[in-house]
């Protein structure tokens, strides 16, 4: 029997039997089986993400300190708030992790999709370098921020030893240098990512059919214009895309830069996240943290909603 | 896809000479991203003296003190105590002698490795095992709210990190979970069953209905028709899910580093920790990084046709 | 599903297994302390505990830069990991409100030990909360403070001594003021010996922890830094950002900037360790407890190093380090733990324990004639430990501690603002910590 036989069969069978009988042959329920199937995974996260989200909103509000846990802790409504919001500090902060975000994404986009043009004509030997080049992508970024650290020294390391070899600018020292280290932390993040953009390139160079170039061509459309009106505009979601997952992603970088830089020299690589870090486990001030917690992920919530919609739109 | 549609620029094949450049420069590129990591291969077998030698060393005489520094612990002694102790017994024991040490005992990087195997292997069959059955439940039902739940999962992975951890330390010290095994594992199966569910109902999507409504049809139970019917064909998408979750669970520093302190502290936090006499052991730092890094190479050799679709939750597929 | 089921069952039985593997050991005490050369002497010396009691000795040492997350966590989550714990000197405060010590008075009136045995600034540092009070949370055990070393061999050398008195017009020798410091660290700072270019010092810079507060305050204490105008009041105005503090802070950025070695803007106690040994700098500051290690040292120890106490300006200071010896009150074995301090107190272990390369601060080893002779650097820390001052130790000194680091860090090594700017935010920081608790 084909599968074809089977459906038309299935259905004539399913329109034949009575409606109780059907019920009891197809066991549990169909609404029944659902939650059985969907609901482990809601609790779980109502339990590891949505109860915890109700206690930081809670904790928020008040001046709790979680290393004095006997402490008298007190409602102090929208004092965290006020302190954050008004701490010349906290902008500054922002303004490093948005130096950080706007410039590994203009970075790994001209790497990623100059990159994907290339591969995309398709030479030899081109699928096995591709898969060398994502291997950066998968390390786990803390590690890759511990031993860049030991590539980054200024006499003994070999970034500062091969950018000299080119032009003699006397040891470089990438991390403790005011001016060079939040270029540090962008060299090192837009090696282990432009791969993604790289991947997510080539996934819309793909999808264009061939068609469209063929009609160019008869239209005697030169090179520029071909990428311009074909290429570029079917492309551009891919890069929509990435560029948001990305930029969220590095909107709550953490790890990386906490092994790399620890944040300095003074605060001038301090990333929003490692303040977070420090409020919360190292002063131990948890309201005041949760309150900045708030704040982030408001902020990382608006965002990431303007890039499911777009995840939708790249569907279709 | 045949290899006819994978065109850029111009109908016909690139020419000849355009492919050639082209493959220089990216053979160049991806040479250039490898030279960290080779360095580090490299200084996995320096000796300590030569992995802070200025200029660096590219060329030296290879040693194994990284990996034995790596899983010992050693404690300087004088030279009368060492002549008092007889000869070395076993190949690393002789070169720890020949730094005037003495190994104490076993390190702690075996422990912090088998944590991040048994706490990545556990959270990923969790979130793997639930992210089925629930992507099974949203592909085939009709569930109310479903976009909402959807995005609902989805949203839990936009916290930052170090948000979700503050509470998530409160209520493990609480119950009593931290710095456990299995508390890690539930932390991790919460962030990797969205990544799971989104993975998993794109391939669950892709297998056509008929077969399943065709097993109801001959008796079987719908539950009985996920089991035989559906789950078989979700082999490949399930494998491909299980190694996202647990390259994610390995790598994972952040609530590592928090959470955990002694007992079930896993490899990324201890990493940065390999102390040696002055200053990071760089070799022993960069021998447990390549042990750490040569399984994620592998899987990603492994993986490397379902990076794209890995890496956007699913919503791009090649 | 039902092979499913069956892994459940034997994943959660492997995790039964291991959890009450974990509590097999009888008989046997942890110790916590950090990864450093006295914690090896420690171990070496506690052979003698279990050898006396046959009570078997687990140590957990982490390293310095992640001591204070790991075992403040440990404390605050209740853990039961440490049952001794030689936690830092400003842990003390937040330990005795918080409960997290046991008391010791009692211990020690039934056994017989007293504080008068040992010196009473360990005491004071080390054991009392609240400070000077006869509430005792810990036995003073590591006595520490943070000095200075010098390449001796090379201020021996004639043609240095000589071009130095040309400029100076004094001898090559440790310096008696922090301004001469700075004058030697400027006269070794890029000057090649034996082919290759050195520095002039090492000092402490680091982010993360405590780092450069350490280093900073071996600065301002002896230029005239006050934490309170009057003790206890809380008055930090006027003391924190006096014009001496000041003063104190811009001579801390300014040898950062003249005499450091390249890359030394996150150094702490193995990075200046390692900056000396290799031969990069003409001195560095460190904790006296590196001292022995580094008279023994194959590359610069014995006679090519030398050791000075923190030179004075205005007033003589030195920098308090040190810990004292702990029973945790999670502990389930606190009089097996009680049995350890018991035994560590004994004036016998004090003096095997400096012998060791460990600082005892008892008495009967430290007012021996015999002292000052028996290392090269005894004296002065005899010289140091007369003239210390700690950093708060109230229970929040982490935030204050972390206010601190984030200020002098941006000022001295990022170079943001001015150092009366980075003390005044600083002053606002701690008022703001001290409202919190409820201390202002």
């Amino acid at each position: 029997m084909t599968a074809r036989d089977r459906t038309s069969l299935a259905q004539k069978a399913a329109r034949a039997t009575p409606e109780p009988v059907a019920r009891r042959i197809r066991g549990l329920s169909d609404r029944a089986l659902a939650w059985l199937f969907i609901s482990p995974t809601i609790i779980l996260l109502l339990a590891i993400n949505i109860f915890p989200l109700i206690w930081t909103i809670y904790l928020s509000f008040t001046n709790y300190h979680a290393n004095r846990p006997n402490m008298n802790v007190r409602w102090i409504g929208l004092r965290n708030y006020q302190r954050i919001l008004g701490s010349e500090d906290i902008w500054g902060y922002l303004q490093v992790t948005a130096h950080f975000v706007f410039w590994t994404m203009v970075l790994q986009l001209l790497l990623g999709f100059g990159l994907a043009l290339l591969i995309n004509r398709n030479f030899r030997g081109s699928s096995f370098w591709t898969t060398v080049i994502l291997i950066p992508m998968m390390l786990s970024p803390a590690v890759v921020g511990t031993f860049w650290t030991y590539l980054y020294q200024p006499q003994t390391g070999i970034f500062s030893y091969i950018v000299n070899a080119f032009y003699d600018f006397g040891p470089l020292d990438m991390i403790g240098s005011v001016k060079l280290a939040p270029w540090a932390i962008v060299i090192v993040d837009t090696w282990m990512w432009t791969p993604y953009i790289l991947l997510l390139s080539l996934a819309g160079l793909r999808s264009i059919p061939d068609y469209l170039y063929e009609a160019a061509e008869i239209d005697r459309a030169n090179a520029w214009q071909k990428f311009w009106h074909i290429t570029f505009p079917r492309v551009l979601p891919f890069l929509m895309l990435a560029v948001l997952f990305r930029g969220i992603e590095n909107f709550k970088m953490f790890d990386m830069v906490a092994e790399l830089t620890s944040g300095g020299p003074g605060s001038t690589t301090e990333l929003v996240s490692i303040t977070l870090k420090r409020a919360a486990f190292e002063s131990w001030k948890t309201g005041y943290a949760s309150a900045f917690a708030v704040i982030l992920f408001v902020t990382v919530f608006g965002l990431g909603n303007i890039y499911v919609k777009a995840l939708n739109r790249v569907k279709r | 896809m045949t290899a006819n549609t994978n065109k850029a620029f111009s109908v016909s094949e690139a020419s000849g000479r355009s492919k050639a450049i082209a493959g220089a420069l990216v053979i160049l590129y991806a040479l250039v991203t490898m030279i960290p990591l080779a360095w580090i291969f490299l200084t996995g077998f320096k000796s300590p003296p030569d992995s802070i030698a200025y200029p660096p060393k590219v060329v030296f005489t290879p040693s194994l003190e990284g990996y034995v520094n790596l899983f010992t612990t050693r404690s300087r002694q004088t030279p009368e105590y060492l002549e008092s102790l007889g000869p070395p017994r076993t190949w690393y024991d002789k070169l720890v002698r020949e730094r005037n040490m003495v190994i104490t005992g076993p390190s702690r990087y075996k422990d912090r490795y088998v944590n991040s195997l048994v706490i990545g292997f556990g959270s990923t069959f969790l979130a793997v095992f639930l992210g089925t059955l629930a992507a099974y439940g949203f592909s085939r039902f009709k569930v109310p709210l479903k976009d909402d739940l959807l995005f609902f999962i989805l949203s839990t992975r936009m916290m930052p990190p170090i948000a979700v951890a503050i509470p998530i330390y409160l209520m493990y010290r609480q119950l009593g979970l931290s710095d456990t095994w299995l508390g890690m594992i539930l932390l991790y199966t919460a962030v990797n069953v969205s990544l799971a569910v989104w993975l998993l109902k794109g391939f669950v999507d892709e297998i056509p209905r008929e077969y399943e409504e065709a097993a109801v049809i001959d008796g079987y139970s719908r539950f009985q028709a996920f089991i035989k019917v559906v789950l078989p064909q979700m082999r490949a998408g399930i494998a491909a899910t299980a190694i996202f979750c647990l390259i994610f669970a390995w790598n994972e520093y952040a609530f590592a580093l928090l959470l955990t302190s002694g007992t079930a502290q896993t490899a990324p936090p201890f990493i940065p920790q390999i102390i040696g006499e002055g200053g990071l052991d760089w070799p022993a730092v960069a021998a447990g990084t390549t042990l750490f890094l040569v399984p994620i190479v592998f899987f990603t050799v492994l993986l490397r046709n379902q990076l794209l679709r890995g890496i956007t939750f699913g919503a791009v597929r090649k | 599903m039902r092979r499913g089921k069956k892994l459940l069952a034997a994943a959660a039985v492997l995790l039964g297994f291991a959890a009450s593997n974990a509590q097999a050991a009888d008989k046997e005490l942890t110790l916590c302390w950090a990864a450093w050369d006295p914690a090896n002497a420690l171990t070496v010396l506690s052979k003698d505990f279990t050898r006396e009691t046959g009570i078997k000795m687990k140590f957990e040492f982490v390293p310095w830069t992640n001591f204070a997350d790991r075992f403040l966590n440990e404390l605050n989550s209740k853990g039961k990991l440490c049952d001794l714990l030689i936690g830092d000197s400003q842990w003390i405060g937040g330990s005795a409100v918080n409960g997290h010590y046991v008391k010791l008075n009692d211990f020690f009136k039934k056994e017989g030990i007293s504080m008068d045995d040992f010196l009473p600034a360990t005491v004071y540092a080390y054991s009392t909360w609240p400070k000077g009070s006869k509430n005792y949370y810990a036995l003073p055990a590591m006595g520490d403070a943070l000095g200075w070393v010098y390449r001796k061999d090379w201020f021996a050398r004639p043609e240095l001594r000589k071009e130095f008195k040309a400029r100076y017009g004094r001898e090559l020798a440790p310096p008696k003021t922090q301004m001469e410091l700075m004058d030697i660290a400027r006269f070794f700072q890029g000057r090649v010996i034996d082919g290759k270019k050195r520095y002039g010092v090492a000092i402490y810079t680091e982010r993360g922890s405590e780092g450069i507060t350490m280093g900073v305050t071996s600065a301002l204490y002896p230029f005239g830094f006050k934490y309170e105008k009057t003790p206890g009041k809380y008055d930090m105005d006027g003391a924190v950002n006096s014009p001496d503090s000041v003063k104190g802070l811009e001579f801390y950025k300014a040898l950062y900037d003249c005499c450091t070695p390249p890359g030394h803007s996150d150094a702490y106690m193995v990075a200046n360790l390692d900056a000396y040994k290799s031969g990069q700098v003409a001195m560095q500051m460190n904790w006296f407890a590196f001292f022995p290690g580094i008279a023994k040292d194959p590359d610069v120890g014995g006679a090519k190093s030398g050791f000075f106490v923190n030179p004075r300006q205005k007033v003589e200071a030195s920098v308090l380090g040190g810990q004292g010896i702990s029973v945790v009150s999670y502990s389930d074995k606190k009089d097996l733990a009680l049995q350890y301090i018991k035994w560590f107190a004994k004036p016998e272990v004090q003096k095997k324990w400096w012998s060791l390369g460990g600082y005892s601060c008892h008495k009967a080893v430290l007012n021996d004639p015999a002292f000052p002779q028996s290392q090269p650097f005894a004296a002065d820390f005899l010289k140091a430990m007369g003239n210390v001052k700690d950093f708060w130790q109230e229970p929040n000194y982490a935030e204050l501690l972390q206010a601190m680091q984030k200020r002098v860090h941006d000022y001295v090594v990022a170079g943001k603002g001015t150092a009366k700017e980075a003390l005044d935010k600083l002053v606002k920081d701690w008022r703001e910590a001290f409202e919190d608790a409820g201390k202002l």
